[in-house]
């Protein structure tokens, strides 16, 4: 199985990181088995994979959030997490300006505030209350309170799902500008690839195991990814690339793996964490 | 002004007081109907503590904080949605409590006064609970402020920042238990969750920032009790239902302010 063994170049002690045989269950459902991941500092990592793959569940045991079945989680001590959920959803009874929402985590300055909302392009809407921002503002806004940690690792579930498609480019881009210049590492969930892809060190194609992982343009070759995602998703438009049954069959030699997560009907399974 | 009269205000205002910021987070937190289910075991509290010879004020405390454990418990069992625990919940719960009540041989509890409030029978035992209590509860909110604000942001997010999302959570439910309970004696078990959400739901408008919300919600119910009691007093009708419609005659007149908060 292709894991991080293959990356021999990666000094250990840049790794924020690390899953060792990482298994999630839910009930009798494995949703995760023996996922091996590695977060450096400074590199992208995109988790890619149909509904109910486990990425978001991934996302959470790596945050602390889920409790691992199996297998360790190993965070670098003191390792501060900037961590953008899929989806913040403030009530609409809450009075909150943005300014106030980035100082709900901790002590800023008014001057670091504007300053991290225009690195993020959203030095307007300081003053505006949360629930009048689009869905692209808020990712924006969402980014810019990660940055305010000053995370070592970024952690962003679907940073782009509720942003129309010319903010995506623009979102993917502001990730990769954030990580050069913060030198941080990125462990991202995405469903559309043809953007994902193109800042991405490493993509891992999960679906309950790690089906393959490496650089984009080998793992897109990589049988496991095309059976997964129908055809080469660079060549597809981004809707397309996101859909598409996991068949496992004769066309399908490289992956031999058992697929409990996957029921007898052969529809998706349900992903059971709520997102957001 | 006759003595139970000032009485009866003060109760109520203090309670109002109370009710107002704590309010705020049961509508940010869309946590109507978990008031509503803590409010309805109270009396089940108030028959446990007659049994017990304990005070009532900490019984029906006591009794809501173990709800809200038995509540925590199912929910993490993920089979029944949570408005259908707290329906099963609240009801339950409210008729056990009228049960142990009609069993109750040796004292003869008067059930309107606890489903409906009996803020003029204010006595100055009450009062002492009421304002020493409240205080109590407004410094540990305060203390949870930020936290508890997190936390309705996103409790995802607050678990990662390193918020103790569940003692948080179990320190909220506490001072509903405990506001509950020194609520009960001025509007009633059935009524007091409308004095912890219509004062707040009418700030809403008013208001730019959390701080000023809870604030005014607190100003919105203490200016209810005093209506309600002033009517209660005149055309001689229930005082507990009498503040409540005076809230929620204040929240219709509130809509016909333009919005000049946050929107």
């Amino acid at each position: 199985m292709p894991s991080d063994a293959e990356f021999p170049e990666m000094s250990p002690e840049a790794a924020l990181i690390k899953t060792t045989s990482l298994t999630v269950q839910f009930g009798r459902r494995t949703v995760l088995q023996s996922v091996d991941l590695v977060v450096s500092a400074g590199e992208v990592v995109t988790l890619v994979g149909p509904n109910g793959a486990g990425k978001s569940t991934l996302l959470r045991a790596v945050l602390g959030l889920q409790r691992p079945s199996g297998g360790t989680v190993w965070r670098k001590p003191g390792l501060r997490i900037g961590y953008m959920p899929q989806r913040l959803a403030v009530d609409a009874t809450l009075p909150l300006t943005v300014r106030r929402l980035l100082a709900l985590w901790g002590p800023v300055t008014d001057a670091a505030v504007d300053e991290t909302l225009g690195e993020v392009g959203a030095a307007s809407l300081a003053d505006s209350p949360v629930q009048a921002l689009s869905g692209g503002e808020l990712q924006r806004v969402m980014l810019a309170r990660a940055l305010l940690r000053r995370p070592d690792l970024l952690v962003l579930d679907e940073p782009a799902q509720a942003v129309d498609v010319a903010g995506q480019a623009t979102l993917y881009a502001l990730i990769d500008a954030i990580r050069r210049r913060h030198g941080c590492g990125v462990l991202m969930v995405s469903h559309d690839l043809s953007y994902a892809i193109s800042g991405t060190d490493r993509l891992i194609c999960l679906n309950g195991h790690v089906c393959s992982a490496g650089r984009p343009e080998d793992v897109r070759r990589h049988p496991d990814f095309q059976a997964l995602f129908g055809i080469d998703p660079l060549a597809m438009p981004a809707w397309l690339s996101a859909a598409g049954p996991h068949s496992h069959g004769a066309a399908t030699p490289g992956c031999q793996h058992t697929h409990d997560s996957r029921p007898e009907d052969g529809h998706p399974p349900k992903d059971q964490q709520p997102h957001g | 002004m006759d003595d139970f009269l000032l009485r009866a205000l003060a109760g109520g205002v203090g309670v109002a007081l109370v009710a107002g910021p704590l309010g705020c987070f049961v509508v940010w937190r869309r946590m109507a109907y978990f008031g509503d289910t803590l409010s309805h075991a109270a009396l089940l509290g108030i028959a446990l503590g007659f049994v017990a010879g304990i005070n009532l004020m900490l019984a029906v405390a006591l009794v809501g904080l173990a709800l809200a454990g038995v509540l925590v418990l199912m929910q993490r069992q993920r089979k029944l949605a949570t408005d259908t625990l707290l329906g099963l919940l609240s009801h339950t719960t409210l008729s056990l409590g009228l049960i142990a009540v009609a069993l109750l041989q040796t004292v003869r509890v008067d059930l309107m006064s606890y489903l409906f409030g009996d803020i003029l029978a204010v006595s100055g035992g009450d009062l002492a609970w009421i304002w020493g209590g409240g205080a109590v509860v407004l410094a540990l909110l305060a203390w949870l402020w930020r936290p508890l604000l997190a936390m309705t942001v996103n409790e995802d997010l607050a678990r990662v920042e390193g918020v103790p999302v569940l003692a948080t959570q179990l320190g909220f439910m506490m001072l509903m238990a405990a506001t509950i309970a020194l609520a009960m004696k001025v509007v009633g078990v059935l009524l007091i969750t409308a004095l912890l959400i219509i004062p707040a739901a009418c700030a809403r408008r008013f208001a730019r920032t959390p701080e000023i919300m809870a604030g005014l919600a607190a100003a919105i119910g203490a200016l209810s009790v005093c209506g309600g009691l002033g009517a209660s007093f005149r055309a001689d009708l229930p005082a507990g239902p009498a503040v409540v419609v005076a809230a929620a005659a204040l929240f219709l007149l509130s809509q016909l302010f333009p919005r000049g908060g946050t929107r």
